[in-house]
């Protein structure tokens, strides 16, 4: 099992939510989070003061058996690629165990 | 156990007494009194126009409270709301004798404590009841310390910020305004203040400045990210104050006639374009025109034309409006140079705006407009009295700031600790969030 957690902007969630669903997973946990990349977001200014702005975008998580792993990815890529700075990153990590708490199914069977 | 602030018998017998005997009297002066005439317009105006300038205390909260962290927005909406109660009972109580009474030049008596013994009406205000004068200058009285708020936001203890407002409003605001609008020394050296510059503005903004300095910058000022952390309730602040403004300025006249209607019409006029002139400087400085730019210059431009607002036509007060944002503009990016912590630039916008409002009544009072004449109508005189009155006030209220801030600090502490400040004033001085889940 893989975690993948894509950071895209808020403006793709619903073109992402729909793919993965067309792709077979509903489930999904979205999280709201600010950030920037190298091009350091954007510079916001309060009467003088200066700070370094971070941009607002979503986390997806979503964790899915291995053999789904590229097709889960390319459905997110699909849905949050502009071709602009600021479409996000995808990371993958290992999981080591599932568990379905209704009826406390595990591995695969849980996801 | 008793404070020690409270704690000499002496204060404590004497309020008491001077109470009591206040309290037998009322039923004598109605006696006396023929039945005087009064005008229902100008009551009616002037009784809603205390009702607008309270509504601005409120709406300074929410001004105030945008522009915190959001660890900090009840504390710092609650410093202004509490004042409405505080200085509420105060004025009434005490505070409306010693700042109109006859007294001497420097503070009224409290021949008017508990409002009894009121003459039939206010010398400065014929027409009208003198308990709608009196309640009209109760919404002056809450402001004026609440505008301070500003200058220490998100770092002091609340019962040492109550204690010194309290302290502030008898000793600073009272004194203040019998100078310049009970009878005073200013206004017998003839030196005028149409709705609060110097009384309002100069002292609550150079009493910030000393505050700003005494209780030092806020931790983590210059590292930690502090931006507003709600615009959208700044601009509702700002628009509450610019719709209350019109009750403190042209409810001013005293009267529902012209001069209420200029005062009305300097004021709007001021504010706008000093926003306006506001988003060029910043258009050009900073490559946008902001909400918070815009914001501060209306305010800075409704702050100086407040004590020339009956004494000015429109040509005056689209200059003092331009020349408020540009000095206030400048004494906020010097702020930032200085490295100092005014922290919603109570001394840049309210004591340098209303510096420059005084001393623009001294330079452009247009006798068209309010029987006044300023240097640019050839008259030097009203300047120099106008500078001096400016000066005495503000040197008046920094050095008592100092007094008091010294007393304060050494008897209830006015500086916050420093885990309820890196807390928030919201959880360790109230035990609440402001925007609960």
């Amino acid at each position: 099992m893989k975690k993948i957690e894509a950071i895209i902007r808020p403006g793709a969630l619903r073109a992402a939510l729909d793919n993965l669903e067309k792709a077979g997973y509903p489930g999904v946990t979205v999280t709201e989070v600010s950030g920037h990349g190298k091009q350091k977001g954007i510079t916001e200014s309060y009467r003088g003061q200066t700070v370094q702005g971070l941009l607002p975008k979503l986390v997806l998580s979503v964790v899915v058996p291995d053999s789904k792993v590229k097709k889960t990815c390319d459905s997110i890529i699909q849905a949050a690629r502009t071709g602009e700075i600021g479409d996000g990153k995808i990371f993958i990590s290992p999981v080591n165990g599932t568990i379905r708490i209704r009826t406390g199914e595990t591995g695969d069977k849980a996801l | 156990m008793t404070p020690r602030w409270l704690s000499r018998p002496n204060l404590s017998r004497q309020l008491l007494l001077a109470g009591s005997l206040s309290l037998f009297g009322a039923a004598e002066a109605r006696a006396q009194a023929a039945v005087p005439v009064f005008n229902s317009g100008d009551t009616a105006w002037v009784l809603a126009s205390a009702a607008l300038v309270m509504l601005m205390t409120p709406g300074l909260g929410l001004f105030y409270g945008g522009m915190v962290r959001r660890k900090n927005v009840l504390g710092t909406i609650l410093q202004s709301l509490i004042m409405v109660a505080l200085i509420g009972v105060q004025w009434v109580v005490f505070g409306y004798s010693l700042a109109f009474s006859p007294g001497n030049e420097w503070f009224g008596g409290l021949s008017w404590a508990w409002l009894n013994h009121l003459t039939p009406f206010s010398d400065s205000a014929p027409t009208i009841p003198h308990a709608a004068f009196a309640v009209y200058q109760c919404m002056f009285a809450i402001i004026t310390p609440a505008l301070i708020t500003g200058a220490f936001a998100e770092r002091v203890r609340f019962r040492g910020f109550i204690l010194f407002s309290l302290l502030w409003a008898t000793v600073v605001y009272d004194p203040v305004a019998h100078w310049i609008w009970g009878g005073g020394y200013w206004s017998k050296l003839g030196a005028i203040d149409f709705a609060g510059g110097a009384v309002v503005h100069i002292t609550a903004g150079f009493s910030a400045l000393a505050l700003a300095l005494l209780l030092g910058n806020r931790r983590g000022y210059g590292v930690e990210r502090m931006v507003p952390h709600n615009m959208t309730m700044v601009l509702i602040g700002t628009g509450l104050l610019w719709f209350g403004w019109f009750g403190f300025n042209a409810g001013s006249a005293l009267a529902a006639n012209g001069t209420a209607a200029n005062a009305f019409i300097a004021t709007n006029t001021a504010g706008s374009v000093a926003a306006l002139v506001w988003c060029l400087l910043e258009a050009f400085h900073r490559g946008k025109a902001s909400a918070l730019g815009a914001a501060s210059g209306a305010i800075a431009g409704l702050a100086a034309i407040t004590p020339a607002s009956g004494y000015v036509g429109v040509a005056e007060a689209l200059v003092i409006g331009v020349v408020a944002s540009v000095l206030c503009y400048g004494a906020i990016l010097m702020k930032v140079k200085l490295g100092y912590d005014d922290s919603l630039d109570a001394f840049g916008v309210h004591g340098v705006g209303g510096l420059w409002g005084v001393l623009a009544t001294g330079l452009l009072a247009n006798p068209a407009y309010g029987g006044h004449s300023g240097w640019f109508y050839g008259n030097r005189s009203l300047f120099m009295v106008q500078a001096q009155m400016a000066l005495a006030t503000a040197a008046y209220s920094l050095v008592f700031t100092v007094l008091l801030f010294l007393l304060v600090d050494k008897t209830v502490g006015f500086r916050a600790e420093a885990r309820d400040e890196d807390m928030g004033l919201d959880l360790s001085q109230h035990g609440e969030e402001g925007y609960g889940s």
